[in-house]
């Protein structure tokens, strides 16, 4: 079965073409402002190369970092209308009371704390306030909001509050963009909501952005089905995708890890990921990516979702340096350093500029940035290690030295010597292993809904049964099926010992060529 | 003794408690928010020794009630708790000197300074169970047969309820655990009043220092890249049950609280072996291949493998690497009389006390 992989990152824009797992080509281009030219040409090269007479692609998987890197730089973020329906319970502690301040202002939500919500068993907590929510609405609406999340307390369980206000909502704001909490999280009002909020603030960019991917395979000429990879490794259609930006967050490192495993042949390593706005600091074990405990942070914000245990820093190849503030980052400037860094003619001083000044990569023209102090040059890349060891070393989990692999476009900034690392490797292609591991991505299966009338090892026995259906569905080989997450919340207020079960498997896609891609 | 209880003092006495947790007491994190919170506002929290304390002086005993899973949703308002200690003085008409914690256990180790802070009274340093427990007759008060009553209850609606009498500390549990399920198996309230005598008796003395000693171990290790479950146990004088992958977690809600069993499949030197840890809101009793290792009230704790942080019952979660130690219990636990209250027949289970720790 052919592939392409693609990787869109806020500074390069890599492909990877294979059959089966063997790679037939990769590229590395820049990302363009309006993201669609820099796949169109990614595509382009790959495909140009390719004989006369190949055989069509058969899917398509795109990995894309522009998510999480506005969750991290703060930008291109909408401003929100949060809606939290469970007072008068839960007042002291507000919408996004946990954020870091400068991303609560980033998003500037306007929240609003209305009564209603239900027990745990399903009864009311109080009734659900309709005026107060048309209120909201309107001052949402006249505020210019257009995107907005509405969490309610126990919507997992019953979603009643959430859909109604909604409709509310809608009925107010017909062109609204409504991210309800039920929909993305589980029990814990705090991390649902959290989640809600981040995801509206990423909708605009979410739908943005696969216009912008299904615009430039129609003018690649490609007619196969179009995938995101999602924080766990698998894919899923992109029209679903664009919904729910947050479960891309995490696509680019967990693809990038995956690659990197592939490349190197290492199942148990660590993995530095480099890429021109951040770089993910993540452990391989067996082969896949260290999954974080419990609560996991997303640019500081807290939330319960299933994630690789990541440590994101704000250092890539497009870092801003400013010379008279003596700082490095967290600023990037993303695509644009094709024309912004000082080796490309720009005004802009970056990381690239400053490893090309002390000759660790040779990337445009080296004569522009000759005017660097050496002292200068030679403090920034001694503060750059110390960031990498730093970080590297708070991802250990022994005092003993770590492989260290080294992969991304700008994986020249991680020194070949590192305190804390017994060897830094960097490998052919590293520079596209999250390409690589985009075409590599899994598919998966997952049930989320209310069995009764049967014990719990029935109920479980059946979602696990529905959800390697669906895998194998959407092309998974029957041998390669692993439960990924296998969870179920007793509902006590229904009868027959009802409980909320979510399943969901994850297995290799089938190489046959019969088999036929959802 | 009396001092202030410092900013940076939060922290890890969350961490702390959380292990003391024993899987239950609800997380602390949201306490933890709260406080820091009240902080923020200015509001600040001071800490008494419990040997400081005038026999007669009145001390209320606060703590948060319910399912930890609702807790989650409900989260934490620090005006109900303070709201359940002026209804006490209201229906006793006795001012309180202090405030202190029925569990230093999870959530409620926070609950006296959300109260304290609000009502700007001292708070002890010293709890009635030196972990966390589901029940009210489970505490060291009760195992002293202190009086059990009056019990105030509030939730977040503006119901407001007083246990006046109960005729045993069983009693005051089930007319208690009532309301607080009628109510959402969430609520704050004030246990019935102590005195300065009381506490000095029958408290679990000095278990906030304690707690925020732990904490400080475990972010110290984490610091010095050394191992916080070894550093836990180092603190502790306790000893490592089991090591592996969570596999499985069966709950259910019943009656206000969270049973089941999680299921651990061994790694490293545990390899193929399986520990089942039932719980009732805590950890009970863990067995090994079918037979009980270690039981209440021995504490049982799921660390976190690599950051050593606790996992309570309603957060363990399939796939997650973790390792289950047993901590020493307070001696008042230990007696003929504490077992009685808290052993392991107190949670349905058939089984003869025996501490991991016995000789």
């Amino acid at each position: 079965m052919k592939r392409i992989g693609i990787d869109v990152g806020g500074t390069n824009t890599d492909a990877v073409l294979i059959d089966g797992e063997t790679v037939l080509d990769a590229v590395k281009l820049p990302t363009t402002s309006d993201v669609m030219q820099g796949v169109v040409n990614a595509i382009g090269s790959v495909m140009a190369r390719q004989p006369g007479g190949a055989s069509p692609v058969d899917a398509v998987m795109i990995g894309t970092t522009h998510f999480t890197n506005a969750v991290v730089e703060r930008a291109r973020l909408e401003r929100v209308g949060a809606i939290r329906i469970a007072m008068p319970a839960g007042a002291s502690l507000p919408p996004m009371v946990d954020w870091p301040d400068d991303l609560r202002e980033a998003v500037d939500p306007m929240s609003f704390m209305v009564e209603g919500g239900h027990e745990y068993d399903g009864r009311p907590l109080v009734p659900l306030d309709r005026e107060a929510v048309r209120e909201a609405a309107m001052r949402i609406r006249d505020a210019g909001i257009r995107s907005v999340g509405i969490t309610a307390l126990f919507s997992p369980l019953t979603t009643e509050c959430e859909t109604e206000a909604a409709d509310i909502v809608r009925s107010v704001i017909p062109q609204a963009r409504i991210t309800l909490s039920h929909t993305l999280g589980r029990i814990g009002l705090l991390e649902r909501e959290n989640v809600t909020l981040l995801n509206a603030a990423l909708q605009g960019l979410g739908e943005g952005t696969v216009d912008a991917f299904a615009e430039a395979l129609r003018e690649s000429g490609i007619h196969a089905p179009f995938y995101l990879t999602q924080n766990d490794g698998t894919v899923v259609l992109a029209r679903v995708a664009a919904a729910n930006p947050v479960y891309s967050f995490a696509s680019g490192p967990t693809n990038s890890m995956r690659g990197a495993a592939f490349l190197t042949g290492l199942k148990e390593a660590m993995v530095v990921d480099v890429g021109g706005t951040t770089s993910d600091i993540g452990c391989l074990v067996g082969g896949f990516p260290r999954e974080a405990n419990n609560v996991v942070e997303v640019g500081g914000v807290r939330t319960l979702f299933r994630m690789p245990d990541l440590l994101p820093m704000a250092l890539g190849g497009g870092t801003i340096i400013d010379l008279d503030k003596g700082t490095i980052g967290p600023r990037s400037v993303g695509y644009r350093i094709t024309s912004e860094a000082l080796v490309f003619g720009g005004s802009t001083l970056t990381t690239t500029d400053v490893a090309v000044a002390a000759g660790l990569v040779e990337i445009g023209d080296r004569d522009r940035v000759r005017h660097l102090d050496r002292g200068v040059v030679r403090d920034l890349l001694k503060r750059i290690e110390v960031m990498v060891e730093d970080n590297v070393d708070r991802m250990k989990t022994s005092a003993e030295g770590v492989r260290l692999i080294a992969v991304g476009g700008g994986s020249f900034l991680i020194p070949e010597r590192l305190k804390g690392a017994s060897e830094v490797l960097r490998v052919e292609h590293a520079g596209v292993a999250n390409a690589l591991g985009a075409a590599m991505a899994q598919v998966s299966g997952e049930v989320d809904q209310v069995f009764s009338g049967m014990g719990r090892d029935a109920a479980l026995a059946e979602a696990v049964k529905i959800a390697r259906e669906r895998a194998m569905e959407a092309g998974a080989r029957p041998s390669s099926i692993v439960t990924l997450e296998a969870e179920d919340i007793p509902i006590a207020y229904l009868p027959g010992d009802a409980r909320r079960v979510r399943v969901r498997v994850v297995g290799d896609i089938s190489f046959s060529r019969t088999s036929k891609a959802a | 003794m009396i001092r202030d209880f410092a900013a940076d003092e939060i922290d890890p006495l969350a961490i702390g408690a959380w292990i003391l947790g024993t899987g239950g007491g609800g997380s602390p994190y949201l306490a933890q928010l709260n406080l820091k919170k009240l902080y923020r506002d200015g509001r600040r929290c001071k800490l008494i020794d419990p040997l400081a304390l005038d026999d007669g002086d009145a001390v209320a005993v606060v703590s948060k009630m319910g399912a930890p899973l609702v807790g989650q949703e409900r989260l934490v308002d620090p005006a109900h708790l303070a709201r359940a200690v002026r209804l006490m003085e209201e229906y006793t008409g006795k001012p309180f000197r202090a405030v202190m914690s029925v569990e230093i256990g999870g959530g409620n180790a926070l609950s006296p300074f959300l109260a304290g802070a609000v009502l700007d009274i001292p708070v002890v340093d010293a709890d009635a169970m030196g972990r966390a427990y589901p029940e009210a007759q489970m505490t060291s008060f009760a195992i002293g047969d202190l009086q059990m009553y009056p019990l105030t209850l509030v939730d977040c609606r503006d119901n407001e309820a007083i246990v006046a009498r109960a005729a045993s500390w069983k009693w005051m549990e089930r007319i208690s655990r009532k309301i607080c399920t009628e109510v959402g198996s969430t609520s704050a309230t004030c246990k019935a009043p102590r005195t300065g005598k009381e506490v000095k008796e029958w408290g679990v003395l000095h278990t906030v220092t304690k707690a925020t000693s732990l904490g400080r171990a475990v972010l110290g290790a984490r610091a010095a890249h050394a191992d916080p479950v070894a550093a836990v146990l180092d603190h502790e004088g306790g000893v490592e049950l089991f090591r592996g992958k969570v596999v499985d977690v069966d709950r259910t809600t019943t009656g206000g609280f969270l049973r089941g069993a999680a299921k651990i499949e061994g790694l490293d030197g545990d390899r193929g072996s399986t520990l089942e840890l039932s719980f009732q809101n805590e950890w009970a009793v863990a067995f090994r291949d079918g037979a009980p290792i270690a039981m209440t009230p021995d504490l049982i704790c799921l660390l976190d493998t690599v950051s050593g942080e606790a996992i309570g019952t309603e957060t363990v979660r399939y796939g997650q690497r973790v390792t289950a130690v047993a901590l020493p219990a307070p001696a008042v636990l230990q007696t003929p009389k504490g077992l009685e209250h808290v052993g392991p027949r107190a949670f349905g289970y058939d089984i003869e006390f025996k501490s991991v720790f016995a000789s």
